[in-house]
């Protein structure tokens, strides 16, 4: 079953035509994702490698029945095709752009409250349900079905994560990065929950970052409400205060989000930490075992 | 992007943000010309960097003649400032602002933040002006009063007179103070910044309501909207090496430590820089070559890390997704040979292509140690920096 997307998804790429786009996009329908549609203003009517492509989000949604969206559009008009894909109703909406203005966010934020989407994203590799659907930009090969869910703020962190896993022939349920934004759509708490009502999941590995309060609440959150064991990475033990390492979110400012508070709060909940994230793997199947 | 006080104060009175008159000097005489044209008999020199508590360091001086001017300035100006936020090596004066003096009744603290739990902007005000805010809320955190300010909205009358009697105060600087939180406010959402900050903020002994001190720091994300903004940048103020791989589309942050680190994905690098810490060993920097790295951007990044005297030795952690493991390969090899890497290279592949990259790396002749995987390579990086020693 997993959460998000499965077969039954039907995707469609907003910014199709481009480099990334294109590339991104045909990856996914290779590795068996029901690619239905895309959008380009200006190149509605002709069809892209086999793809109709749309005008509007709207005109492709009514077109093609497409139940969830990738968005490849540059950063200063990414936020607008999201504001796009909310009033086209679209349920999942996912946006791969890193670099959207902070003050964008918050109007898309705010448009989000209320209306029938959910976002994940933006600056993230994506969503996979091995084995089913892949949308986003991570290798498909490195994941295997299977019963643990994945959760995480980072890119090329949660593919580590992933092939530990894999090579232990533990299988995943489905994989969501939310992104390394500071505004984002979806956090831990909305997908942990997903992930403790969804029966193909056994146990969950969350990763996280220095900068907000996200994995803490997540922890307390975890403590209160779930059953099934969670594994979790903090990375940023070693950034100096102050300092913006990359992700626009991981900024060390506080005692309050720095690794050792997060490690001490997940901990203090009952949640299985990794203090180096090559023991991701191992703690897994340790947490499985049990 | 950060910006100096009187640039951020150029910006405030464009919002209608009373903020005392000035302006910049380079040199004593100019300080001197400056207060002159100022009038008045009292006057302020304030060194201009990019850093908070300079009033501490030495930076800001009262001066109650030309001459005093002209003395303040001389010693201010070259000097090498610290303070809590410039780190132990200070920072170098290379401009003063010199104000006006002014009758000064009450200081208070406001500030506009990114609250990220809500997604939402949040004014914060608070009647321990002149303090570290920080300390203020750590110790007493009741003295902060906050709104979050819903973007369709933006800041209303309400918010204002919430803020405004919480700092006790009533009649027209009460009426003046809510200007002021409007004006920050507009300035904060119009000019995409990510932090405003006014502290202290100032009542005066005759009714005004004076930003004293003002710190803008800017969404880089949003610099292609603004021009205006993106000219006072003042690159003296940044890391030269910073701003050389940002050219490159790198992210590179220089530590104090000898193993210089070479990933893709900033997760994944501050990972690495966790896993060589665990192994014992110091991490000399954090880079992140991007998604969409090339073999010029890879070649980019050694002659960067090289820079720094202090490696000893270089691990490169890939994890190849979009980015493909052979063309990191080709990189290190091509960068290798170029510019003559004389310390310990420890290289980690994994993802995509990654025999045909490992295949590159031992065919090249060059004295490169593959790693198998994470703690295997933070091992083996951690052993060859202190071989190097």
């Amino acid at each position: 079953m997993a959460i998000l997307i499965n077969r039954n998804t039907r995707l469609i790429t907003i910014g199709i035509t481009g480099k990334q786009g294109t590339f991104h996009t045909l990856q996914s329908r290779d590795y068996g994702t029901n690619v239905v549609g895309g959008v380009t203003p200006g190149k509605g009517g002709t069809v892209h490698e086999g793809i109709p492509v749309f005008n509007t989000t709207y005109e492709a949604v009514q077109e093609t029945q497409a139940n969830a969206a990738m968005i490849f559009v540059p950063p200063p008009a990414a936020a607008d095709s999201i504001i796009e894909c909310i009033d086209a109703e679209l349920p999942l909406i996912i946006c791969i752009t890193e670099g959207i203005p902070v003050g964008d966010m918050i109007k898309v934020k705010a448009a989000l409250r209320g209306s029938k989407s959910r976002l994940i994203g933006p600056n993230c590799p994506g969503v996979i349900t091995p084995g089913e659907c892949k949308i986003g930009i991570m290798p498909g090969h490195i994941h295997m079905p299977g019963n643990v869910g994945v959760i995480s703020r980072s890119g090329t962190l949660t593919y580590e994560a992933v092939y530990q896993l894999t090579q232990r022939e533990i299988g995943q349920s489905t994989c969501v990065g939310i992104g390394g934004d500071p505004v984002n759509g979806t956090n831990f708490i909305d997908c942990l929950e997903m992930f403790q009502n969804d029966p193909d999941t056994k146990a969950v590995i969350m990763i996280g970052e220095i900068g907000g309060t996200a994995e803490t609440e997540a922890a307390r959150w975890i403590k209160a409400n779930m059953t099934k064991p969670v594994v979790s990475f903090i990375a940023g033990a070693a950034a100096p205060k102050g300092k913006r390492m990359g992700h626009a979110g991981a900024i060390i400012s506080g005692e309050d989000d720095s690794a050792e508070s997060k490690f001490k709060v997940l901990q203090e909940c009952g949640i299985t930490i990794a203090r180096s994230p090559a023991e991701l793997g191992q703690k897994v199947a340790e947490v499985l075992k049990k | 992007m950060n910006v100096h006080e009187y640039q951020a104060k150029d910006l405030m009175r464009q919002f209608n943000i009373a903020v005392l008159k000035g302006g910049v000097a380079n040199t004593p005489a100019q300080a001197v010309e400056v207060a002159k044209q100022l009038g008045g008999s009292i006057w302020v020199v304030k060194a201009q960097i990019h850093a908070g508590g300079r009033g501490k360091g030495g930076g800001v001086k009262l001066a109650r003649t030309l001459e005093e001017v002209e003395k303040h300035a001389k010693d201010i100006l070259g000097m090498q400032l610290v303070t809590h936020q410039t780190g132990p090596e200070g920072k170098k004066v290379l401009k003063v602002l010199v104000e006006q003096g002014c009758d000064i009744d009450h200081e208070y603290y406001c500030g506009i933040v990114l609250d990220r739990t809500v997604g939402k902007v949040a004014m914060m005000v608070s009647t321990e002006g002149g303090m570290e805010i920080e300390k203020v809320a750590h110790d007493s955190p009741e003295k902060i009063i906050k709104c979050h300010i819903d973007p369709a909205t933006g800041l209303t009358p309400a918010h204002g007179r919430k803020l405004g009697y919480a700092l006790g105060l009533k009649g027209e600087p009460l009426k003046k103070a809510m200007a002021f939180f409007d004006g920050l406010y507009r300035l904060y959402v119009e000019k995409d910044c990510s932090i405003a900050e006014i502290n202290p903020l100032v009542t005066t002994k005759q009714g005004e309501v004076i930003a004293l001190d003002g710190k803008l720091n800017f969404d880089d994300n949003a610099l292609f909207r603004h021009p205006e903004i993106e000219v006072m940048r003042d690159v003296t103020e940044e890391s030269a090496q910073e701003l050389e791989a940002g050219k490159y589309g790198l992210s590179y942050i220089s530590l104090d430590g000898n193993i210089g680190c070479l990933v893709n994905g900033a997760g994944l690098a501050m990972a690495t820089l966790d896993i060589l810490k665990l192994h014992g060993g110091t991490p000399a920097n954090f880079l992140d070559v991007g998604g969409g790295a090339t073999k010029e951007t890879v070649q980019k990044a050694f002659a960067i890390i090289l820079q720094d005297q202090s490696v000893k030795a270089i691990l490169v952690n890939i994890f190849g997704g979009i980015m493909k493991c052979d063309i990191i390969a080709n990189g290190v090899v091509d960068a290798a040979k170029e510019l003559g890497v004389k310390v310990p290279l420890v290289v980690r592949l994994e993802g995509t292509n990654v025999a045909l990259g490992k295949k590159i790396l031992a065919e090249s002749g060059l004295k490169i140690t593959p790693a198998n995987d994470l703690a295997d390579a933070a091992k083996k990086a951690v052993e060859a920096a202190k071989g190097g020693k």
